[in-house]
């Protein structure tokens, strides 16, 4: 009987191990696939891919610097606009909110998540780019002529691109940021009044506390800013350029798989496609990873510093 | 007078909170109108029931895109749901060890993955073998994007259920599987089920993992072997064509999308709270 009970245990154990598995086989698959299917691109050019702006398909030279460029930038003005923005709301609703609008604030941030890219790709292209040229044509003289906004008002380029993607990164930062004020023990909060401090001093406390998942919700932002497809591809201009001005079109990497890959015939051309993939692979990967990793640290924090620091609650009697 | 200046500051702070909260809301309420607005008056009974037109005519419909989302998004739901409810299981029973912890790393991790990479991968697997774009190599991108999002959302649900329904069964004489599978998952498949309708919601919605792997179509298919077109893809390639009718088409289009996804989050929404009353009552 013992025995029985024993190989049915294990049965079950390796056979749903399997399929836990198979999700692990699938991230180092993908990694695995990626750099297979690149090896030509990489033979071919080595690093020089990343440090050359030529783009020729006809002639067989690729250079990837844009587009790494285009997606840098892009997500790195995208998180300028969205984190004081993300931390507000976050702010907002797990610290000052009534409680009874908490719930619906969050269902509302978590729509704005569930829009599907190509919608924000659709508006962003039919109604936010002719707002932003008309801003870009009121834009005085002498802002013109800082490198920041030279160029010519389209109305399509790295400004209206960096509108979108900040709206879409939005709810990620901010729901993680409020997880994370959430983890931050009251005591924190209530010392902080105790010692006199205003609302905003006891909140600065409570942000200090949680720090590193604060940084961890911005990278997590981060993270999706830079393998955003549709609407960036949709509103960038689609032009590979390094320029720091927000009016030209530029190009991201993602944008250049979405706009080539189906149409790319060479093997070297795919392959070249294919290892932007896996860079960008490689890049949100990493990013991903450290930002777990600071929130979950928090996590650790709280839980051990609070358990250390006061005994447990003694239930009160209802 | 700096009492006065501190408390200045804490209020400003607060407004300016509050002042962020609009700010999001705004491109949300705008994105929603438009959507709506200019959706509204292209949508009619043709846009279901009617194939494309040629390019530069007015009319016609997304009938092959409607039942190429179905498929594309169908087939990958049936090859993702199982295997994530089986690895969530795994996750949630034997916590703690270190296959446990790494796929829940992975799976983190492959939610993490931009669609378009994984479009790339779906590409290398599926298409280049075969030579062909094809429904499966949509539906193999689809459900690799769905497989973290059902697995996490299984090993959460499970881990809320109570020790004592798993104890009770043991203690019958159960096995282990026999305890999870006809006890313990079970009495999670509400909460479950919920969480697989909005990782469908969410993938229902992707372009990128689509553009080279399902690509596209203009004629009627249902053979899955075949390139096939998709609501998100056509919505693409009408947005950036030039004509004014296809424009209108892919309005109608979002609104559909929209629709879909507002439906599916008010659906779960709801399930969620009727679950978390049945808990407290319970």
């Amino acid at each position: 009987m013992a025995y029985k009970s024993r190989s049915d245990d294990l049965f079950f154990r390796v056979g749903t191990g399997v399929l836990a598995f198979l999700i692990i086989a699938v991230v180092a698959g993908i990694f695995f696939e990626l750099w297979r299917v690149s090896a030509l691109s990489r033979h071919a050019f080595g690093w020089r891919f990343w440090l050359t702006d030529v783009w020729d398909p006809v002639s067989g030279n690729f250079g990837a610097r844009p587009f790494i460029w285009g997606t840098l930038y892009s997500s790195l003005l995208a998180l300028v606009i969205s984190t004081p923005i993300a931390l507000g709301i976050a702010i907002y609703i797990s610290e000052l909110s009534p409680a009874r609008f908490q719930l619906p604030l969050v269902f509302v941030t978590e729509l704005l998540a569930a829009i599907p890219s190509i919608v924000y790709g659709l508006w962003a292209m039919f109604v936010l780019v002719p707002w932003v040229r008309q801003l870009e044509l009121a834009t005085p003289d002498w802002l013109r002529a800082t490198p920041f906004f030279s160029g010519p008002p389209f109305g399509i380029g790295m400004g209206a691109a960096a509108l979108i993607l900040s709206v879409m990164v939005i709810p990620f930062s901010s729901s993680v940021a409020r997880e994370v004020l959430k983890a931050v023990p009251q005591s924190q909060r209530e010392g902080a009044y105790a010692l006199g401090a205003t609302r905003w001093e006891a909140i600065r406390m409570a942000l200090f506390y949680g720090r590193t998942g604060i940084v961890g919700a911005v990278m997590l932002g981060l993270g999706r800013a830079l393998g955003e497809t549709m609407a960036v591809t949709m509103v960038i201009g689609n032009t590979p350029l390094v320029s720091l001005s927000l009016y030209k079109q530029q190009y991201t990497m993602s944008a250049v798989l979405a706009n080539e890959f189906a149409e790319a015939i060479t093997p070297l051309h795919i392959n070249s496609l294919v290892e932007i993939g896996l860079v960008l692979f490689v890049i949100t990967l990493i990013i991903n990873v450290i930002s777990r990793a600071f929130i979950w640290s928090l996590g650790r924090q709280a839980t051990s510093k609070s358990r250390a620091a006061a005994p447990e609650p003694v239930p009160e009697a209802a | 007078m700096r009492e006065r200046w501190r408390k200045a500051l804490s209020a400003s702070i607060v407004w300016l909170c509050l002042l962020a909260v609009l700010l999001a809301l705004v491109p949300l309420a705008l994105v929603l109108f438009y959507v709506v607005e200019q959706g509204i008056s292209s949508l009619n009974w043709a846009f279901f029931t009617h194939m494309p037109v040629p390019h530069g005519e007015t009319g016609g419909g997304m009938a092959n895109a409607i039942v190429g989302s179905l498929m594309v998004t169908g087939i990958g739901a049936i090859g993702a749901i199982p295997i994530g409810i089986v690895a969530g299981v795994y996750a949630a029973e034997y916590r703690g060890t270190w296959l446990a912890s790494s796929t829940r790393f992975a799976a983190d991790t492959l939610n993490g993955v931009p669609s378009i990479v994984i479009g790339v991968f779906a590409y290398g697997i599926v298409v280049l073998p075969f030579h062909r774009y094809s429904a499966f190599a949509g539906a193999f991108a689809i459900g690799v994007m769905m497989l973290p999002l059902v697995m996490r959302t299984t090993e959460e649900l499970l881990l809320l259920v109570p020790s004592t329904l798993r104890e009770g069964a043991l203690a019958l004489g159960a096995t282990r599987a026999r305890a999870v599978f006809t006890v313990v998952v079970p009495s999670a498949l509400p909460g479950i089920m919920t969480g697989v309708l909005l990782a469908v919601a969410r993938v229902a919605g992707e372009t990128a993992p689509l553009l080279f792997t399902a690509l596209n179509n203009n004629f009627f298919n249902t053979d899955p072997r075949q390139p096939i077109s998709t609501l998100t893809v056509q919505v693409y390639t009408y947005a950036i064509s030039p004509y004014e009718d296809l424009h209108r088409q892919a309005w109608a289009g979002a609104l559909v999308l929209v629709a879909i996804v507002l439906t599916c989050s008010l659906m779960a929404r709801v399930a969620t709270a009727r679950l978390e009353r049945m808990q407290r009552g319970g």
